[in-house]
């Protein structure tokens, strides 16, 4: 018995199994690294299906922001931003894939918190969507505040840190309310709008893109003006592999730099013979940036002329929901996206 | 139809169906009991109970009917325009809550049947379910039951691994995250089916075994484990736990693993079918065996398990039917198979209004594939106990 | 054999099975004693390493063990907690035992309405009634072809469709329909009603006794004494001549609408609604057909000779052959029970808080994966194993009835 489920095992394995990561060789003195050379892929962690961060389309095409951060890193290493391989993790296996090996990169519109820093054995390589917790509720229900939700029920999904925050806000503020707790973002949104609950309470953009997805009848519902909490989104790579941290990190901050200075996919090609010094070391002309990180000079390039600056990739995904840029544009517009200086 | 008629001319007299039911059609002569006016009164108002019962269902049944066909045919949207952002959804809004929006559907069905596999190689998905379906077929022919069908059934798999993965024979290669839809389901239910089926002979036989103690305390051990708790913890297990226990940096794709939670499950279930056949066999079977000094194997081999399996194929599609259904929980660890692919097809904002239309078109195809299924096992079985009480 | 005159020689053979073990492969146990020892080995050989690795991989990735995390404040919100819960104060363990209880919740009511629908139902595909046992027979067949989830999500979607708490429909005087649930009054339990609750389990016992008196009579006579009359008197009039005595305290908590909600009165949640109808409703189409063959397994003859000593088609079915058919019955019906119970577990995808939903919220927040899901096997082990251990009783009590 037990030599046949070995037998079965490896024959099913043969194929299926995605081999060992820990190669090294020459390379450039981090496994993850080399791991998605040597394999020609970076795999990527993504959620199963949330609209705008990242969701597959009629064509099966995974799109939002979460998926072109994915595509921008692969085209950072790989110099090809087709070179992802997307794998949806639900809330519950999504830290598991990621400490396991079985993904390079989580971009799954996770939270940073102290906890999951430091008790995971994962890090945050910056923040692609600074979020907090809102309230929708439905403009007859005549509530002005979230103060006034005394007794409300509320929809909220289980395991998130939403769950975490309400529970905080309502006992901070001595008030009372019922969860109703649902797994999946399509039931919640379909209990709220049939009044099972009072209070639809997620990140605020979610809840303003869900709102304009109403069409017409948007004004029926009301976002309350309370953030309750902030939660910043980011990339996460387990700890120990600086390098690609610093890839990941570093190719977010590429675009947004790409979006400061004007440089977009469609014009990228028109400075190659640019003076500006930002520009050409974002270029790969000078400074040998990537050599630095380990990668190809042309990594900035590659990922900005393939996939697009922040801005591209904001519009593209999150501005057609009806989302507002808001706190997620850049420093020098009122927001917070700030890039370091690349040099 | 056969299910028809056996409802009709059921060997229990009526008084079964309703006590207050007198036993008319006995009671009168036969000349009243033919032509259609007769049939109606026996069968719709043979008592004022009954009678009761016919004009209050049927009320409801024909309410019900217009009801579903103003809403699933008349007032029911076909298609949208394409507007510049995607389809216009705008004709499905209006119609909301008076008419189904099947434009759903138009859009979405080849994400919803196909998944995330490429969009230009999805005609290997394609041939991957009639393949499949073609295999059930040839397996239910009783002409085809001899060693060739093993043969026949590597064949196809091997195939269908091919038409999947690709990367030889000048396919392109698509790797295994990117499957979904039917042929996730199909997959995942056949496989585990084909691999759990060895492994439950095995666990049957060392479960039946007096000479093994050890063996069969294991096996009692395992099939009592798996059967007592649901498939959604072992997919959990599969899903959180097991990356925990291989060594730093191997990893194990989770389809296989969610495909081994499944096999595992399987096979637990089919080992107590199996028992079942394996104990349904005559003991004169096994003596006979004995006395004619077979060894433990080639009494299991020649005799026992030939006379066994084939009793047990019909609980045994059953208990396929049970995996197919079982494969929609893989949803929960965040593999697209049929069902979680109607559901990421409803998470697309424009369409999220519409999940009773991808519900009821899921609901048809598997009602297609397990009732065909089911019919077929019935049918079996119906054969199987004729032949033997001959 | 027997009677035959035995060979002493042969017996003496028979009589000498100690033959002492060879260590030699022709010999069948010592064959049997190597393949026990290989399969052990191989087996605690493969355990022995995931341990290893399991231990290697906790430690690198700092997941603490233990269940010292039941006894941490869990801070998970819960809407429906049959015991005392704040996520303030309540640690992981009492919401842990919070989901039990619901998942208990949803496998006793559940078993008890899929007996009672199942058996309507399989009675209805043996009707006489063209139009019934047709309805029955695509019911059953439509409900078993469909996955439970997808049936699940659909029930929780029509739940939903009922209407908000402003325009909820009263049933009785009290008793509303919503899509917050179904809300009831309760009624001030005061220590008359525990009385009154005394008196009644009294009368059953007494009622237990008079039938079991009657039976005897019946034996004795063949006329059987009349058991309503004193079943009435013992299970109704007893306990509310203690209750009126006790001065008849009455004091309903009826449901009010207010605010966002309803104040007052007692509810049943439309999570609860949805999953209990659904698997009832799933799980009543094989107990339908597992009542249908148990009936259909009762031989004609039986029908026939309870017809010819006159009795009545009803006491024909509920003293001849459903007792009979029980005993067909029970094996199948357990697993169905089972089954039930297992499939509860499905809650999560419509927002039940059972024991599942609540387990993976803790080892989300906590990362314990092994002890969370070791703690649900066990759990799920438990309920299993009491419900079988409970048929099993009970089947071998109706076997005893057969001579």
């Amino acid at each position: 018995m037990k030599a046949f489920k070995a037998v079965g095992a490896i024959a099913l394995a043969a194929g299926l199994v995605a081999g060992a990561a820990g190669a090294q060789a020459q390379g450039t003195g981090s496994a993850t690294i080399d791991a998605i050379k040597a394999r020609g892929l970076l795999v990527c962690g993504v959620s199963t299906g949330v609209a705008g961060f990242s969701l597959a389309d009629s064509q099966g095409v995974i799109k939002g922001i979460d998926a072109d951060g994915c595509r921008t890193v692969a085209a950072a290493i790989l110099g090809d931003a087709t070179k992802v391989r997307f794998v949806p993790t639900t809330t519950i296996n999504r830290f598991t894939a990621l400490q396991s090996g079985e993904i390079d990169v989580l971009i799954r519109e996770t939270t940073w918190t102290l906890g999951r820093e430091a008790s995971l054995g994962l890090e945050f390589a910056g923040v692609n969507y600074y979020d907090g917790t809102g309230f929708l509720v439905k403009t007859a229900a005549n509530v002005k505040s979230a103060k006034d939700l005394d007794g409300a029920t509320v929809c909220v999904q289980p395991g998130t840190s939403t769950e975490l925050a309400i529970s905080d806000y309502f006992r901070n503020n001595k008030l009372k309310f019922t969860p109703v707790n649902i797994q999946d973002q399509n039931e919640i949104q379909g209990a709220f709008l049939s009044g099972r609950c009072d209070a639809y309470s997620t990140d605020s953009s979610a809840l303003a893109g869900f709102r304009f997805q109403q069409g017409a009848k948007a004004t029926d519902l009301v976002l309350l003006p309370e953030i309750i909490s902030k939660e910043p989104l980011g990339p996460m790579v387990r700890k120990g592999d600086d390098k690609f941290f610093d890839v990941v990190k570093w190719t977010q901050y590429a675009t947004l730099t790409a979006e400061e200075d004007g440089v977009t996919s469609k014009n990228i090609d028109t400075f190659a013979s640019t003076t500006n010094p930002e520009i050409r070391r974002l270029m790969g002309l000078e400074g040998d940036m990537g050599k630095a990180l380990g990668i190809d000079n042309k990594w900035a390039y590659n990922a900005i002329k393939q996939v697009g600056n922040f801005g591209e990739i904001w519009d593209r995904n999150i501005t057609v929901m009806g989302v507002p840029r808001g706190i997620n544009n850049l420093w020098n517009k009122g927001g917070l996206q700030y890039a370091p200086p690349i040099r | 139809m056969s299910e028809l008629a056996t409802t009709n001319i059921d060997p229990v007299p009526a008084t079964a169906g309703n006590a207050a039911i007198p036993n008319t059609s006995r009671a009168r002569p036969p000349a009243t009991v033919h032509g259609p006016v007769a049939w109606v009164k026996t069968n719709l108002f043979g008592s004022w109970l009954s009678s009761l019962a016919t004009i209050v269902f049927g009320i409801l049944l024909i309410r019900w009917a217009i009801g579903f066909f103003d809403w699933a045919i008349l007032h029911a949207v076909w298609s949208v325009p394409e507007g510049a952002n995607g389809p216009d959804v705008s004709a499905c809004r209006d119609a909301k809550g008076v008419g189904a929006c099947w434009a759903v559907i138009g859009e979405k069905y080849r994400f919803i049947l196909f998944g995330r596999f490429p969009y230009d190689l999805q005609w290997r998905t394609a041939l991957v379910i009639v393949l499949f379906i073609a295999l059930y077929a040839v397996s239910a022919w009783r002409r085809f039951w001899r060693k060739e069908l093993l043969l026949v059934w590597v064949a196809t798999l091997v195939v269908i691994g091919v038409l999947m993965w690709g990367g030889i024979l000048g396919l392109e290669f698509v790797p295994q995250d990117q499957w979904g839809g039917l042929p996730l389901t199909l997959i995942l239910a056949t496989f585990g089916l084909a691999f759990a089926f060895p492994l439950s002979v095995l666990v049957a036989l060392g479960r039946r075994s007096t000479k093994l103690p050890a063996v069969k305390a294991l096996c009692v051990l395992y099939v009592e484990l798996i059967r007592g708790v649901p498939l959604i913890t072992l997919l959990f297990m599969a899903s959180v736990m097991f990356p925990l226990f291989l060594p730093e940096g191997v990893n194990i794709d989770k389809l296989l693993r969610a495909q081994v939670a499944i096999i595992l499950f399987a096979g637990a279930y089919l080992a107590e079918v199996v028992r079942g056949g394996l104990q349904s066999l005559p003991k004169g079977q096994y003596e006979a065996a004995d006395a004619l000094g077979l060894s433990y194997w080639k009494k299991t081999g020649f005799i026992v398990l030939p006379q066994a399996l084939r009793l047990v194929i019909p609980p045994l599609v059953n208990t396929f039917i049970g995996f197919f259904k079982d494969t929609s929980l893989v949803l929960i660890i965040g593999l697209f198979d049929l069902l979680s692919a109607g559901k990421i097809a409803i998470s697309e904002p424009a369409w999220a209004a519409y999940s009773t239309e991808v519900y009821l078109v899921l609901a048809a195809i598997y009602f297609v594939f397990c009732y065909t299924m089911a019919r077929y096992s019935r049918g079996l079985e119906r054969e199987f106990s004729r032949a033997r009480n001959r | 054999m027997s009677g035959a005159v035995v060979d002493p020689r042969l017996h003496a053979a028979r009589a000498a099975p100690k033959r002492r073990m060879r260590l030699s492969w022709s010999d069948p146990k010592f064959r049997a004693i190597v393949w026990q020892v290989l399969v052990v080995g191989i087996l605690a050989a493969i355990v022995a390493y995931l341990v290893h690795n399991t231990n290697k991989n906790l430690a690198a990735r700092h997941i603490a063990t233990g269940f010292a995390f039941l006894a941490r404040t869990a801070g998970i919100p819960i809407g429906e907690h049959a015991i005392e819960y704040d996520p303030a104060t309540s640690t992981y363990g009492d919401a842990l035992i919070i989901g039990i209880i619901n998942t208990l919740k949803v496998a006793i009511v559940g078993v008890v309405l899929t007996t009672i629908w199942g058996t309507l139902l399989g009675i209805a595909r043996l009707s006489k009634n063209w139009l019934l046992s047709r309805a029955a027979y695509l019911y059953v067949e439509i409900l078993r072809d469909i996955p439970l989830l997808l049936q699940l999500l659909f029930w929780y979607g029509l739940v939903q469709t009922l209407p908000s708490v402003r325009d909820a429909f009263a049933v009785l005087p009290g008793v509303f329909f919503s899509n917050r649930g179904i809300k009831v009054p309760l009624f001030d339990w005061e220590p008359a009603h525990s009385w009154a609750l005394a008196a009644f389990l009294v009368g059953l016992i007494g009622v237990i006794a008079w039938s079991s008196v009657a039976s005897k009579r019946q034996a004795e006579t063949g006329v059987r004494p009349k058991t309503w009359p004193v079943a009435l008197g013992l299970l109704v009039a007893f306990p509310l001549f203690v209750w009126a005595v006790l001065g008849a305290p009455f004091q309903l908590d009826m449901p009010i609408k207010g605010g966002f909600n309803f104040r007052g009165g007692g509810t049943i949640s439309p999570e609860y609604c949805a999953l209990t109808l659904g698997l009832v409703v799933y799980t009543a189409a094989y107990i339908a057909e597992i009542v249908r063959s148990g009936i259909q397994a009762v031989p004609q003859g039986q029908w026939e000779a309870a017809g010819a000593l006159g009795l009545r088609p009803g006491a024909v079915l509920r003293q001849i052959v459903l007792p009979q058919a029980l005993r067909v019955v029970i094996p199948p019906m357990t697993s169905q029970f089972l089954n039930l119970t297992k499939n509860s577990s499905l809650a999560v995808a419509i927002g039940y808080q059972d024991v599942v939903s609540i387990d993976q919220t803790t080892l989300n927040q906590t990362g314990q994966a092994i002890e969370g899901i070791a703690l649900l096997m066990a759990v799920f082990l438990v309920i299993s194993l009491s419900i079988s251990l409970f048929m099993n009783w009970y089947n071998a009590r109706i076997a005893l009835v057969e001579r």
